[in-house]
């Protein structure tokens, strides 16, 4: 786990002569910092480095001119995910062309601040854009877009279920208004509010900054999680397919009652997909949940209204019968009941650092309390807690663990004996844990 | 996020634009888990058993007809006995009554392997026209149904109306025959308003190919109400559909006579006929599946819940354990 810091002098130095080794430097390396290039010297490397086409080791080509932005495009062409900052002019062209763009508004300014992706006011707040904002627009960008598959796929599949049992012939469960609504009004409100929804407070976030890592490479959004909310739709769809079926059968058989029950099978199993991967429930999260489902029965109620639609009294008939309700209540706990056994499980016994870093930062006790409303304090630019080891609680030889087990080089953290990690507070049954503040 | 000394540009501030409003935040502790489980399985099994016991107490009689109707002449070919019109097709049917059957008793005809929820079937109605005499030209969806061999406009149009059942049932039991109620059969709101009170049946299985029944074209289709029952298109090949009830009651090991007209062509795509006579609960006729279905999933519940309980007291893990943190491991020297 290496770091390296070079100036501007330096580094041209390095591309000029020593191209290969600082290749194979940047390579091995997770951060690299470079500062202080001045534009004199970016001009002396355009004639150094004839500012046309370089070929890079990893087979790019380079046609960019100044240093930095070269060492950028290195970066890149070796899938390097890169981040420039910068406050001047100069800059401009370094921000564009890295990944992620972010410019410091003040002194030299605007200029670097308009070409960014973000902008900032001082060099300082980098920190909170990555660790906090950054973070949290990872986790709910990952939410959001695999469960619009799964809801999407939820519907696919149960078409495709009828469609064995209606000759596959391509008949429609659903009608068209209820197709129409089902993606606009009845599954999209709750996901909207999601953009509130924090794992971690900021505090913990910032107290312990290596949860980054958890949250990069693709941990949350990859193939396997998507498999895993595929499956869900799968099974989801079998649920509410098999019990549809099976309890509207025979004289009850109806293609309007049995599309309107398997479609409030669907949105109440959305509902509690949602309630149980809300990590944070805000006044308007529970009004957009359960809010959601008032309204799917309140639109579907002014459709039932209308005597021209062919939903004409449907929804009426349905609530009317205690069948309808037992069919509901069942397919809720037939769908969400191995998910939620499922979740648990992992969360107790093969919790994920996230996961873990919840619980620490919650558990007020071992029943969680209604009255546990926290107001999400204002993040404070506080110092890291020291990095360090605390002593196990047996003694037992840990291994190591690469942070990032797929990362070419998996490294060993070492650190030396000393502080230990001030982790509970003000939990008193942390007595192996000793605060030592000095390092 | 721009933040000046002199405090100009600022944002103003919000718990909602920075993000500070006052949330619950659960986590899964087991205590919680446990209890939801367990609760859903003491919820689920006595529901499971009350529906399962309510579905006991229907009392249901199938009886399968469309083999043993046909006269054993005509046993290698079905089709040809139904589609000759000069031959008798009544034949009688026995039943057994197993246990009392109480008043109201439903008299329904089930069809198998009937395909109602084909797309192409589905769609081949006209909406319009049952509800408006105006529209009776509106038969743009009813093909090959739509229009007779001049033109003219077929009222109702469409292949759902074409294939109206036409089998009919006459009941008797030691001797004297049961009045089947055949009012009041289809949906209320498909009588008041989605079938006219002014449309006549007009030019109605006119055509070379009969489907099934003809209608009286002095009956007005609100008051056609086999043709209403048969327009709700059922969403599964095996369906029932309501034929009569009847108003009183069956004594346990009676046998009551079915008089069948076996109209029906169902020869031709290998579909079953049956006759039904069942009697309702609140959850419906005989539906084995809910209570089934609760039980067991009442059982897997308490099941997953001991699971847990078992781990959690042989297998304790302390929730929070910052020794589980990777960072927080001994290094190997």
């Amino acid at each position: 786990d290496v770091a390296f810091v070079i100036d501007g002098w330096a580094l041209e130095i390095a591309l000029k002569y020593y191209r290969k080794a600082f290749t194979e430097l940047a390579i091995l390396s997770r951060t690299a910092i470079c500062c202080r290039v001045t534009p004199s010297q970016k001009a002396q490397l355009l004639s150094i480095v004839n500012a046309k086409h370089m070929k890079a080791p990893c087979g790019a080509k380079l046609i960019r001119v100044g240093v930095l932005e070269i060492l950028v495009e290195l970066l890149k062409s070796c899938d390097y995910r890169t981040l420039a900052i910068g406050d001047g002019g100069n800059d401009v062209r370094m921000i564009q062309q890295a990944d992620i763009g972010v410019g410091i508004s003040g002194r030299e300014g605007l200029q670097a601040a308009r070409a960014a992706d973000y902008s900032i006011g001082k060099f300082r707040f980098l920190k909170r854009l990555i660790l906090v904002h950054g973070r949290y627009s990872y986790n709910r960008t990952a939410f959001l877009s695999q469960y619009s598959f799964y809801k999407s796929l939820l519907i696919c599949f149960i078409q495709i279920f009828f469609s064995f049992v209606s000759g596959v012939s391509g008949t429609s469960l659903f009608n068209s208004v209820s197709l129409m609504a089902y993606n606009v009004f009845y599954t999209s409100i709750p996901v909207l509010v999601s953009v509130l929804d924090k794992d971690l407070s900021e505090k913990t976030v910032m107290q312990h900054p290596q949860i980054l890592y958890y949250c990069q490479a693709g941990r949350l959004l990859n193939p396997t999680t998507f498999a895993g909310w595929f499956g869900r739709a799968l099974f989801h769809a079998i649920v509410v397919f098999v019990i549809t079926i099976h309890s509207y059968a025979f004289e009850k058989s109806e293609l309007e009652e049995v599309s309107m029950v398997a479609l409030s099978g669907c949105v109440w199993l959305q509902v509690f997909v949602v309630t149980l991967e809300t990590n944070s429930f805000t006044k308007l999260q529970h009004l957009a949940i359960w809010g959601n489902l008032v309204v799917f029965y309140m639109i579907n109620w002014i459709v039932s209204a209308l005597p021209r639609s062919g939903m004409y009294t449907i929804m009426f008939r349905l609530c009317r019968q205690p069948s309808y309700w037992n069919t509901m209540f069942l397919i809720v706990a037939a769908g969400m009941g191995p998910v939620l056994a499922l979740k648990y499980f992992r969360y107790t016994y093969r919790s994920s650092k996230i996961n873990i870093l919840q619980q620490a930062e919650r558990l007020g006790g071992p029943i969680l309390s209604l009255g546990n409303i926290e107001p999400q304090t204002r993040a404070l630019d506080n110092d890291l807690a020291p990095l360090s080891i605390s002593q196990s609680k047996n003694g037992r030889n840990s291994v190591f663990e690469p942070l990032l087990s797929d990362s070419p080089n998996a490294v060993r953290r070492s650190f030396g004996p000393g502080a230990t990690f001030d982790f509970f507070q003000s939990q008193p049954k942390s007595s192996t844990y000793s605060r030592n503040k000095d390092n | 996020m721009e933040q000046k000394n002199k405090n100009s540009k600022k944002p103003s501030y919000s718990r909602f634009s920075q993000q500070e409003l006052p949330a619950w935040k659960p986590i899964l502790t087991p205590g919680w888990v446990i209890a939801s489980f367990l609760t859903i399985g003491a919820l689920f099994i006595p529901i499971g058993l009350v529906a399962l016991s309510a579905s006991d107490t229907v009392v249901e009689i199938i009886d399968r007809y469309d083999e043993d109707c046909v006269p054993d002449a005509y046993s290698k070919n079905p089709e040809s006995f139904i589609q000759d019109p000069d031959i008798k097709k009544t034949c009688v049917r026995s039943l057994r009554v197993p246990k009392k059957m109480v008043a109201p008793i439903f008299v329904y005809y089930q069809l198998e392997n009937f395909y109602q929820n084909h797309r192409r079937f589905v769609k081949s109605r006209s909406d319009k026209q049952l509800r408006d005499p105006e529209a009776k030209n509106d038969t743009y969806n009813c093909f090959p149904e739509a229009r007779t061999a001049d033109n003219k406009p077929i009222v109702p149009c469409g292949l759902i109306a074409w294939s109206l059942f036409n089998d009919t049932y006459k009941l008797s039991t030691r001797g004297k025959p049961i009045t089947i109620d055949k009012k009041g059969i289809a949906w209320k709101s498909d009588t008041k308003v989605k079938f006219g009170s002014n449309v006549y049946p007009k030019d109605f299985q006119k055509g070379g190919l009969i489907g099934g029944a003809k209608l009286d074209e002095k009956v007005p289709l609100s008051e056609q109400e086999d043709l209403i029952v048969w327009m709700r298109t059922a969403a599964l090949p095996n369906f029932r559909k309501l034929y009569g009830k009847i108003d009183i009651d069956l004594e346990a090991h009676e046998t009551v006579k079915a008089e069948v007209e076996n109209n029906y062509n169902t020869y031709k795509f290998g579909g079953r006929k049956k006759l039904v006579l069942s009697t309702t609960t609140w959850i419906g006729g005989k539906n084995d599946f809910l209570g089934v279905a609760y039980i067991t999933v009442g059982g897997l519940c308490l099941f997953m819940a001991i699971n847990f309980i078992l781990l959690y007291v042989f297998r304790p893990r302390r929730l929070g354990d910052p020794s589980y943190l990777s960072w927080n491991r001994l290094p190997i020297a």
